[in-house]
Formats: structure tokens, C-alpha cells, sequence
């Protein structure tokens, strides 16, 4: 890889801004470096991507997640790898990761849903891998059919870049359509923001494993490679998804991942096994100290399918449970998505409000007559509840703070 | 005192997968425990889209959706016109929340023209505006006779975030006067339409776990005289959110891209 002067200052400027915003905001600093980056060397991206075969994951939820699962798969396979760990996923925050290569090889890079089409011609893209769209900070990027449209217009500008694109996410099917896809069929999830269809507006209809449109047709494709349980069904291979990350969600994300390192080469059975020594995934999953001999398990739910998912697994252990939200610019401002998620799974358990948010959180709780606490801090709520396991399910900006505080993030 | 019913309240969503972009089950989910706290039997009645509204609902609430589920929406609405005037004419309640505001009014006109038409059962046109108002709406209740025995309710808080330019025909009154946020959006300071029985709104929240005397004015509406209910949780997470709205502009800006660094 050869930068040019340009390029190298360009990055050079951006790591001492990095520098400068961890020590004094305690941000993670990756940002407003990619911000001094794109204005010292606009073409910052095009030179730090030569000599990278580029994969970027998109989603709603999961893309944290999956990017890792596949670069641990690549890695494990003996590759050189590069990808951005932090979950710095906006085009300002992909040129640091890129020039902190260590050198030719597999590029893995989660990108922000609505910086995907941008990207994609400046880093010369080979492959997408596309998880779910669901409804997401409504406040800023509007609704989810624009989200999909700017896909769709992005997979009909490039048909030659091949896809790994979910097969039960009507608008994740209606975007990648165009394009030269290998579906994987992950099984139905949140279907609130899939009620017409994409392609003409008409309701679609639902049954236990597939969506069709009466009208035009438009229905989820066929495909020999799905999600059955824990088991991956590659083109008639059975391959187990034996993982340390918890929830059914995950097993949709590995699904992607093997899939999408089988089309870059990696045996797929290999690939699968390597993913059970992610433990967890940049403070998705980690554990914070009590202080009382006791620790909490942090979950990161941002939206209300995700929140939906999260609570499908809780409600069946017996684990107290902190709700932490705020609405600070990062979650989107308006948190009227709590009155579409079913917290009345959780009456029976331990169960606190917290974060800025915390009253928001309270009202919703009584009206699903969940008993609860009300703390700010969403440590020392977990500390008064009861029950060996505590989980603090925490929104993006309140998930950040405990990763900055206790999971060693920069 | 609580008035005699033979049967329960039943409290309708219509077309919960069109119109619930902003968690408008919950103004369903608020209503329905409020009564039932009360001691009144309530039942909460999803009308599934595609399915014909019926004239038996005690209140119809409609929420916010996407343009296509919009349209949808509208199209079943206009369809079943003639049971949502029946019913409000018998004493049914309309709350209608952003887009559903929208589409109980004359009309809703898009950007490029096209028009929505909507179920007329208040005198109001929307017209697709720039920029969309999205941010903490507060609004003060216009002192009007329809709210009936117990006055209007306390300052009203909310979301709004829609592109709407909605006016008001001559003589309809508004729900409020906009102290904070954009509200109906056409100059003219007003959010929202109130008329007998129906509450047109750009508040979400949603607007009634916001604002308890809201609901219980609804409430009121439709089981007459209903004994008073805590709501000292629902009042906390009001004033929090009138003291949010407080702080605006340059100064809000900024303090909200420091609390969202990272």
C-alpha cells in the first residue's frame, strides 16, 4: 500500500485529533478523526482501501456484531485482516481503521445503514453482507422504506458486486434484489415495519416461514441455505453454530458471517467453530463488578425489534433485569418505540428504570404492570435488585458509557 | 361516581401495522388500564388492516405510519367512513395522532401534488411542508367547551416529528396554543384540532403516557363521571419533559451534541 504525502498527513492529523478528543471528552476519539481526515485528503478512502479486498456489513441490528464474526473467521483461517472493532461504522471513522492496516489482505468493515451506498465506489466494495432494516431513530434518518430505497438504488448502480442478504426481511429482499445475491433464510423477526409491500404498497401476508405479496408477487426467495435452530443449512450442509454469545439473534448473525466466509474461501465448518471464542463483542456482552461479589451481564438494545429479541431470551431466565434508555441525539431523541416492545414478559422478575430516560421507561413499565425500581445510574440500580444474574439492557449512549467506564474502551 | 355500562369499554386501534410507527399502542394500552384501574371493565380491539372499521367501538384511535401504509390506511378509513360517523355521532371518542390527524381531515396533500384524501370528520387540510418539525412539542389547551365537565387538561407534552402544514377551517377549534415546538406548522401558533369528542394531534409520546388528564378526560368521555386515579409517576415524567422543552436553539444544539459525543 502506498499512501501519498497527502494521504499520510491527512491520517497523521486525524490520530492527534483522536488523541486530543479521547483525552479531553473521553470520546472514542475514531470520528472526529475520520472528520480531519476526509478534509485534509478526500480521496483518503480510495488510497487506503488499494490492496483491500473490501466486505462491508450493513444492518439495523447486528452489524457489530457479525463484522466480528467474520473477521474472526478470516483470521482464524490465517488471513490478514482489517477491521473496525471500535463499531466507529460512519464514513469519518472507516479511513482510520483502513490506515491502521497492517498491510494487503481482507478488509471487514461494519458501515452505518445510511453511509453504505457513499462508500461503496470509494472502497471498491466485492462484497455486501445485509442483516434486517427495522425502524431506528426515527428522529434522524426518517423512516425505514428510505432506508431500503437507497439500497435498492445502490444494488441497481452496481450488479456485478455480490451480496449475502437476509431472505426473511422483506425490505432487506426488495433493497438487495437487483444485485448478485446469495440469500440466507434467518427465519421471521420483528415484521412491525413490513406491513406492505415494498414493491407496490399492498399488505403483504405472513405465514410461519415466508411473507408474499397477493398482489405483484414480490415474496421471500427461495434459497438452500438457512438458519434451522442452531444448525446452518449451507447449500445441504448441516454446519452447528456452537456459540459463546447468547440469543437467537446471534445465531442470525453467525449465519451470516459463515456464509459470507465461505464465499471468501474459508471453509465454512472451520469457519463456524472459530466464532465460539468471541466472547464478547466491543462491550456487547461483557460483565461489570457489583461490588458485591456479584456482576451484571450488559446487553445493547437500541430499537424495538432488537429490544423484542432481547426480550424473548430474558423472560425465560431467571435474571433481574435494568432497563437503562436515554433519547440523547445517538438513540434518537424520541423514545416512543418503549410502548411497542412487550415488557410485560418481564413481570415476575427483578426489574429497575434507569438512565436519563428513566421515567419514560417507569410509565411504560406500570401500564405493563411490571414492578420496578427508578435509579439513574444503571450500575447502582442492578446493585438493588435481587437474584444471582443481572442483566442491564442499555441503549446506545448509556451502552457507551459503561463500555468507556468498565469494559476498557478507549 | 362511575356511570352504569351494560358491556365494556372497548377501546379500538385501527390498523395497528400501518398506523404504529411511534408507539401509538400505547395510547391504546394507557386508556385501556386507566378504565380498567377504575373498576370499568375495558377491552382493547385491534382492527387488523384490510378489515372494515365497525360502528361498535367506544374510541378510535389512530396512529402514524409511513407514506404506502398511509395511503392504505386512508383508502380502509374512506371505506368505513360511514361507521366512524355513525359511531362518534353515538358517542364514540377519535383520537388521531399525526398521520391519522391527517387523514381524519379533509385532505392530505403531498409534495409532488397528489393528493390523500381523507375522511372529512374535521374541517382541516394538511399540505406536505419543509422542513419537517421534528423535536419536544408543548402545547397549552385552547379553553374550549368540548372538553367538557372537567376543563381543559394541563399544558400538553409530546414528540412531534412530521412534515405537516396543517390549517384549520374557519371556526375549528385547535387543540392548543404551540408554547414550544411547531405544532400544526402553518403560522398560525395552533396544534392539533379539538372538536366534540375528537382529538386531532400532532403530540406522540405517546401523547396520552405523557399526559394523564388527557386520558382521563377521554375517558370521562365516554363513561361519563369516572373517580379520580393516582397518576403521580405520569405527572413526574410530564414536568420532566416540560423542563426538557425548556431549554431551546443554539444553546440546546450544543448541549446535545456534547451529551451525544462518542
Amino acid at each position: 500500500m502506498t499512501a501519498s504525502k497527502r494521504t499520510r498527513i491527512g491520517v497523521a492529523a486525524g490520530r492527534l485529533a483522536g488523541a486530543l478528543s479521547r483525552t479531553l471528552t473521553r470520546g472514542q476519539g475514531a470520528t472526529i478523526s475520520g472528520r480531519v481526515i476526509n478534509k485534509i485528503a478526500p480521496n483518503a478512502l480510495e488510497e487506503l482501501a488499494d490492496g483491500q479486498r473490501v466486505t462491508l456489513v450493513s444492518a439495523t441490528n447486528g452489524k457489530t456484531t457479525t463484522t466480528r464474526f467474520l473477521a474472526t473467521a478470516l483470521t482464524t483461517a490465517g488471513r490478514t485482516v482489517t477491521t473496525n472493532s471500535t463499531g466507529a461504522n460512519l464514513t469519518s471513522g472507516i479511513a482510520p481503521t483502513l490506515a491502521g492496516a497492517p498491510g494487503p489482505g481482507d478488509a471487514v468493515l461494519e458501515v452505518d445503514e445510511r453511509v453504505l451506498p457513499r462508500v461503496i465506489d470509494p472502497l471498491a466494495a466485492e462484497l455486501l453482507v445485509l442483516g434486517n432494516l427495522s425502524r431506528d431513530q426515527l428522529d434522524r434518518y426518517g423512516e425505514v422504506h428510505a432506508v431500503s430505497e437507497s439500497w435498492r438504488t445502490t444494488m441497481q448502480s452496481h450488479p456485478g458486486v455480490a451480496v449475502i442478504a437476509n431472505a426473511s426481511d422483506p425490505h432487506v429482499v426488495w433493497a438487495a434484489m437487483p444485485g448478485k445475491v446469495t440469500w440466507v433464510a434467518l427465519g421471521l423477526g420483528w415484521r412491525s415495519d413490513a406491513a406492505t409491500c415494498p414493491e407496490c404498497g399492498a399488505l403483504l401476508t405472513w405465514s410461519t416461514d415466508r411473507f408474499d405479496c397477493p398482489k405483484c408477487g414480490f415474496a421471500q426467495p427461495a434459497t438452500d441455505t438457512v438458519l434451522d435452530g442452531d444448525t446452518l443449512v449451507l447449500d445441504g450442509t448441516r454446519i452447528p453454530l456452537d456459540l459463546a454469545l447468547p440469543g437467537r439473534w446471534n445465531l442470525a448473525n453467525a449465519a451470516l458471517a459463515v456464509t459470507a466466509a465461505a464465499h471468501l474461501g474459508v471453509d465454512p465448518t472451520q469457519a463456524a467453530e472459530s466464532l465460539k471464542s468471541v466472547t464478547s463483542v466491543a462491550g456487547r456482552y461483557m460483565h461489570v463488578p457489583l461490588g458485591d461479589g456479584r456482576s451484571a451481564r450488559v446487553l445493547l438494545a437500541k430499537n424495538p425489534a432488537g429490544w423484542t429479541e432481547v426480550l424473548r431470551f430474558l423472560h425465560r431466565r431467571d435474571t433481574a433485569v435494568v432497563i437503562a434508555v436515554n433519547a440523547r441525539v445517538a438513540d434518537g431523541k424520541d423514545p416512543s418505540w418503549l410502548w411497542d416492545v412487550p415488557y410485560e414478559l418481564l413481570r415476575g422478575h427483578e426489574n429497575a428504570a434507569a438512565g436519563d430516560r428513566r421515567l419514560d421507561v417507569a410509565v411504560r413499565l406500570r401500564y405493563a404492570e411490571v414492578d420496578h425500581e427508578i435509579e439513574r445510574d444503571p450500575v447502582a440500580a442492578a446493585r438493588e435488585l435481587d437474584g444471582d444474574e443481572v442483566h442491564i439492557v442499555a441503549s446506545y449512549t448509556q451502552f457507551s458509557a459503561l463500555y468507556r467506564k468498565y469494559g476498557g474502551g478507549a | 361516581m362511575t356511570a352504569v355500562r351494560d358491556s365494556a369499554v372497548r377501546i379500538g386501534l385501527i390498523y395497528p401495522e400501518l398506523l404504529g410507527t411511534y408507539g401509538d399502542r400505547g395510547n391504546a394500552i394507557v386508556l385501556v388500564q386507566r378504565t380498567r384501574w377504575r373498576g370499568i371493565p375495558a377491552e382493547l380491539v385491534e382492527v387488523d388492516a384490510g378489515e372494515p372499521i365497525p360502528d361498535s367501538l367506544d374510541v378510535y384511535i389512530f396512529g402514524g405510519g409511513e407514506d404506502d401504509p398511509m395511503e392504505m390506511a386512508g383508502a380502509g378509513m374512506r371505506e368505513s367512513k360511514a361507521n366512524i360517523e355513525r359511531a362518534h355521532t353515538n358517542g364514540a371518542v377519535v383520537l388521531a395522532v399525526c398521520g391519522g390527524y391527517q387523514l381524519i381531515g379533509n385532505r392530505y396533500i403531498a409534495a409532488d401534488g397528489e393528493i390523500l384524501e381523507g375522511i372529512g370528520l374535521v374541517d382541516v387540510e394538511t399540505r406536505a411542508g419543509s422542513p419537517r418539525l421534528i423535536g419536544e412539542l408543548v402545547a397549552a389547551p385552547s379553553d374550549d367547551v368540548n372538553w367538557g365537565e372537567f376543563g381543559p387538561p394541563r399544558a400538553l407534552t409530546g414528540f412531534e416529528n412530521h412534515g405537516g402544514r396543517t390549517s384549520l377551517g374557519a371556526g375549528v377549534a385547535p387543540l392548543g396554543r404551540v408554547l414550544a415546538g411547531g405544532g400544526n406548522g402553518d403560522g398560525t401558533k395552533t396544534e392539533g384540532v379539538l372538536a366534540e369528542r375528537i382529538i386531532g394531534t400532532y403530540l406522540h409520546g405517546p401523547v396520552l403516557a405523557r399526559n394523564a388528564e388527557l386520558a382521563d378526560r377521554i375517558i370521562a368521555w365516554v363513561a361519563g363521571s369516572i373517580p379520580p386515579l393516582e397518576a403521580t409517576l405520569e405527572q413526574s415524567l410530564r414536568a420532566d419533559r416540560l423542563d426538557a422543552a425548556m431549554v431551546r436553539g443554539v444553546h440546546k444544539w450544543w448541549r446535545d451534541r456534547m451529551l451525544a459525543r462518542g
